[in-house]
């Protein structure tokens, strides 16, 4: 067996024993003739994989803030009420409950996965009713819920790129008349920029791999769409998942790549046989294969693999780590992928939206593209809005709308606390809702959190954090303990003793962490909340003793005691 | 291979192209603190102790190769700040009592503590529950200490080129584990060399650990530590004819920071010419009569009376001084921090041995303090303006650092007279 085969290997481990027993450890570490440890190192990784037996049900509970302000304790409370477990622990044979962050619902939350399938909107009830069925032995496919968004907005009809009319193979006619540098100029001029969130060139990224010498080549479909409150990526799978492999064979195309990788999440498992399907459509009708579309030597294969629920995976040197079956700790920053990625080999690493752009540009051509958005930023883009808005949900929007008319088109009430790009992106207060979504302005990786006026800030930035130590590789230390100690912090201000001096520490250690962290993760943790003490600086002064420099330090006696007394009472 | 030249902090440095950053500026005589990097092992990036600049970006050390005309920046202010605050994550986050520590005056990581001149943290100790392994055949893995450098992983095989380390889990519950099997294999060669690159004592040989003596030891300068001079202070009486006050107390300690005060024998004769004790334990006096100008404060807070002490002291005192680790971040009291205060007392009054059912009580009345729930350090309950690290510190050291703070006297503390241990 090859070690890349490894995270598939231990995926069916866990799906038929519901674990991964000691002997499959040994089976697989000898297999690879490794240590043990290694195997166990691996598997401790990701959240989905389990070192210990597990129930028949295995239930993945949202935790994201957006679940937590739609009614998430309540719904954890039913869960171990009705099941008569306890989260995170193995001990039941019938069900197993676990948190996990967001899984892409953050429109209908709270949700659940339950065997991966989804249930949406969950209440109290809803819950006893799902538990009592599954403990009749109903089949689960057929009482789970429909994880579909909804989209709730596009473009007039000739500035809709993502959602128009989509017919199989549109845009690979091109590739018969078209040499791979033209169409590489094609992307180059209608400027498309990586959609994950980072947006670096996309055709500076695939010049790169064109020119490397490697032999072989990769392109690697990012569909580990991690970031809390992001479910764009899940949309265009759900709906466009032609336009996607379309965008992956013209970039295997214009590179010379000759394999394609889909890395999904395993919070969306429920897309894979849909995906599959349409994979085989495309070998069917000779789009992918050999000889595609009869072009000689134009070689190009598609398989999936899937995470095994990690966040730092949606990072791409950790992905590809992952898709080597390792632990997915992101690389030193020294190599682009294009250089030195998959199995050392030159690899592109896209986002979905990105291939799906690619499709449409090829398509549609350049000028299509180029006359929608703004002067930096073209064409339209796919968000996810969820929060304290009626309507929830997918959003194809030209660049440069502003987040009024966002607010407006959402029906947002009383909004307040404004999260753009997920948990690493940014905050904005309302005095910003004049800011556009454009590079120029706010730029947005497809993700936006609204919350109103009544929302806690400290929770959400509390949730946010804590999501960051979770899902932190733990490889490095400014990420690993910074965001512990950030933490403590929040708690502290939460039982109301801070003063402005924990803010300022709160501001200077968050800056050490985005210094010197080793990747994107750490660098970014603490991005909202030193923005938030700002934004939002008569909130957090209300929470807080002003005072100078040289103040007295407040100390929380009475919490100090609390477990003395509470234990005194309680052996008396 | 070729030579080029480049530049730190402004200055021109010549190296191999390609050489790794760290080597190359030591070869310059520029020394950049690293805990991961280890010599032909791939860059790891895991510490990132050795942070520096490049154009203006922070960037680790150890994964730059150096090339024609770049220039690094390695010793600004904020740069040192930056790696300062970097190894004092790895002090707060694992559970590092070095006056317990096998490894104390081997250990490179206490060893940059010195160099960086850690007296204190900035951050709050997190008092992780944490194991110790010694079901392995030769080492014992001491999971308190381990900052997850990774250079056992990356260096520790079998002969038969298996790894003996690898992490285990995710996030802040990532941990070095142990293959059993594996370490089985290992001679008594690798496994002490397995306990050679660890930066800390998180690995250690069973039977091997005290074959050095303290005092000999690599980072001990021990020479130099008995020879801490008492600075003159015989200059200072013509010219202060008013005594200076000084308080002292030991709060969750064990009076031996109090017996070092006492340990500079016939300083001492010099030292009550200029100064007179009010509130101590060495002179008995339980209550303040006069304002002091200096308060020396022993010990972390335990208990209810500890935080009361305290807070006299912070109204009475001009000046507070932590004086030892107990009172600095807590110390070998704190060992309890990683256990809840139930447990604890459980343990001790209910569950031991000696205890028989129903018989015993965790003692408490109106007249006794109240155990807190952990053990704080002192400068989470009042402001404290000077830390003396040390178990104890050194008595000339003590008072030398009193008496320029007494007489305002610019005094640096050279690297031989820090001590965590």
């Amino acid at each position: 067996m090859e070690r890349k085969r490894l995270l598939t290997r231990l995926w069916q481990f866990q799906n038929d024993f519901g674990y991964i027993p000691q002997v499959a450890i040994k089976e697989l570490a000898e297999e690879l003739r490794v240590s043990k440890i290694e195997i166990e190192g691996v598997i401790s990784f990701y959240h989905f994989f389990h070192l210990k037996p597990t129930g028949k049900y295995i239930v993945y509970l949202n935790n994201s803030i957006i679940s937590e302000f739609k009614g998430y304790s309540e719904v954890k409370a039913s869960f171990e009420k009705e099941t008569n477990c306890t989260f995170g622990e193995y001990q039941k044979p019938l069900f197993s409950l676990f948190e996990t962050s967001c899984i892409g619902l953050s429109d209908q939350e709270p949700a659940a996965l339950i065997n991966f399938y989804p249930f949406t909107n969950l209440t109290p009830l809803k819950v006893k009713k799902i538990i009592e069925q599954l403990k009749n032995g109903e089949n689960i496919v057929k009482i789970a819920d429909n994880p579909s968004s909804k989209i709730q907005f596009k473009p007039e009809e000739d500035k809709t790129i993502f959602f128009r009319n989509y017919k199989l193979g549109e845009s690979l006619k091109s590739l018969k008349n078209n040499t791979p540098d033209q169409l590489l100029k094609i992307i180059s001029k209608s400027k498309l920029e990586g959609r994950g969130g980072a947006f670096f060139p996309t055709s500076t990224k695939w010049k790169y791999c064109k020119e490397s010498s490697s032999l072989k080549k990769y392109i690697i479909c990012n569909a580990d769409e991690g970031e809390p409150g992001t479910f764009k990526d899940k949309a265009l799978l759900n709906n466009l998942p032609g336009l996607v492999i379309e965008g992956m064979i013209i970039a295997g195309y214009i590179t010379g790549a000759t394999e394609g990788i889909i890395y999904i999440r395993a919070e969306y498992m429920y897309l894979i046989n849909m995906i599959e399907n349409t994979i085989s459509k495309f070998y069917e009708k000779g789009l992918l294969g050999n000889d595609i579309y009869g072009i000689q030597d134009f070689n190009f294969s598609i398989e999936i693999q899937i995470g095994a629920g990690a966040y730092v995976c949606g990072a791409e040197t950790a992905l590809i780590e992952s898709l080597e079956g390792k632990r997915g700790e992101p690389r030193i920053r020294k190599h682009f992928p294009t250089e030195y990625g998959y199995l050392g080999f030159s690899t592109v690493v896209n986002n979905v939206e990105t291939f799906a752009l690619a499709a449409r540009i090829i398509e549609l051509g350049p000028e299509f593209i180029l006359n929608i958005g703004t002067k930096e930023s073209k064409g339209t883009k796919l968000l996810s809005i969820s929060g304290d808005v009626a309507k929830p949900g997918i959003y194809e929007i030209e660049w440069g709308i502003t987040i009024k008319k966002i607010i407006e088109l959402s029906q947002a009430t009383s909004p307040n606390y404004i999260q753009i790009s997920g948990p690493s992106g940014e905050c904005i207060n309302n005095t910003e809702f004049n800011r556009k979504i454009c590079k120029e302005d706010l730029s947005c990786g497809g993700s936006i959190m609204i919350f109103n006026r009544y929302r806690s800030i400290v929770q959400i930035l509390e949730n946010f954090i804590t999501f960051f130590m979770v899902e932190s590789c733990g490889i490095c230390t400014p990420c690993r303990a910074g965001n512990q100690i950030i933490l403590d912090k929040i708690k502290k201000l939460k039982r109301g003793i801070c003063t402005t001096k924990d803010l300022t520490d709160i501001k200077n250690w968050g800056k050490i962490m985005q210094q010197t962290s080793r990747c994107g993760l750490g660098t970014f943790s603490t991005n909202s909340f030193r923005m938030a003490l700002d934004k939002f600086e008569s909130y957090f002064n209300l929470k807080i003793s002003k005072c100078d420099a040289d103040c007295e330090i407040e100390f929380d006696m009475e919490s100090a005691v609390f477990d003395y007394d509470q234990l005194i009472k309680t052996t008396q | 291979m070729k030579n080029i030249s480049f530049k730190i902090d402004g200055r021109n440095c010549t190296a191999e192209k390609g050489q790794n950053l760290i080597e190359a500026a030591k070869q310059n005589g520029i020394f950049i603190p690293t805990l991961c990097h280890f010599k032909h092992l791939n860059p790891l990036g895991s510490c990132r102790v050795c942070t520096v600049k490049q154009n203006g970006k922070t960037l680790a050390g150890c994964t730059i190769n150096v090339d024609e005309g770049i220039d690094i920046e390695v010793n600004t202010p904020e740069l040192l700040d930056t790696r300062k605050a970097i190894l004092e994550m790895m002090f707060v986050e694992g559970n590092h009592f070095c006056p317990s520590c096998e490894k104390s005056g081997d250990c490179e990581m206490q060893n940059l503590g010195y160099e960086t001149g850690i007296r204190y943290t900035r951050f709050p100790h997190l008092f992780v529950d944490r194991i110790v392994d010694a079901r392995p055949e030769r080492i014992v893995v001491n999971q308190n200490r381990c900052i997850k450098c990774k250079r056992c992983i990356e260096e520790i095989f079998t002969n038969d080129g298996y790894r003996v380390f690898n992490f285990t889990n995710r996030g802040n519950k990532t941990v070095v584990s142990v293959d059993y099997e594996q370490e089985a294999k290992l001679s008594e060669k690798q496994a002490e060399h397995a306990m050679h690159i660890c930066p800390t004592g998180s690995i250690l040989v069973k039977g091997k650990t005290f074959s050095k003596p303290f005092g000999d030891r690599q980072f001990d300068n021990s020479n130099s530590d008995k020879n801490i001079s008492l600075h003159d202070i015989k200059k200072h009486k013509s010219t202060n004819k008013k005594k200076k006050r000084i308080a002292t107390t030991s709060l969750a300690g064990c009076f031996g920071c109090h017996m070092s005060l006492l340990d500079i024998d016939l300083g001492i004769l010099d030292i009550i010419e200029l100064v007179e004790f009010n509130k101590s334990p060495l002179t008995d006096i339980k209550k303040f009569t006069k304002r002091c100008d200096i308060g020396l404060i022993e010990g972390g807070c335990c208990n209810t009376d500890n935080i009361e002490v305290l807070r006299e002291f912070r109204k009475n005192c001009d000046i507070l001084v932590s004086v030892g680790e107990c009172a600095i971040w807590g110390g070998l009291p704190a060992l309890r921090n990683t256990i809840s205060l139930e447990d604890c007392l459980k343990e001790a009054y209910l569950n031991s041995i000696t205890s028989e059912e129903g018989e015993t009580v965790i003692p408490h009345h109106e007249d006794i303090p109240k155990i807190l729930n952990k053990v704080y350090s002192n400068h989470e309950v009042v402001k404290i303006d000077y830390h003396i690290p040390g178990c104890p510190p050194n008595a000339n050291h003590i008072w030398n650092v009193v008496k320029n703070i007494l007489f305002d006297e610019e005094y640096s503390i050279s690297y031989p007279d820090f001590k965590y241990d």
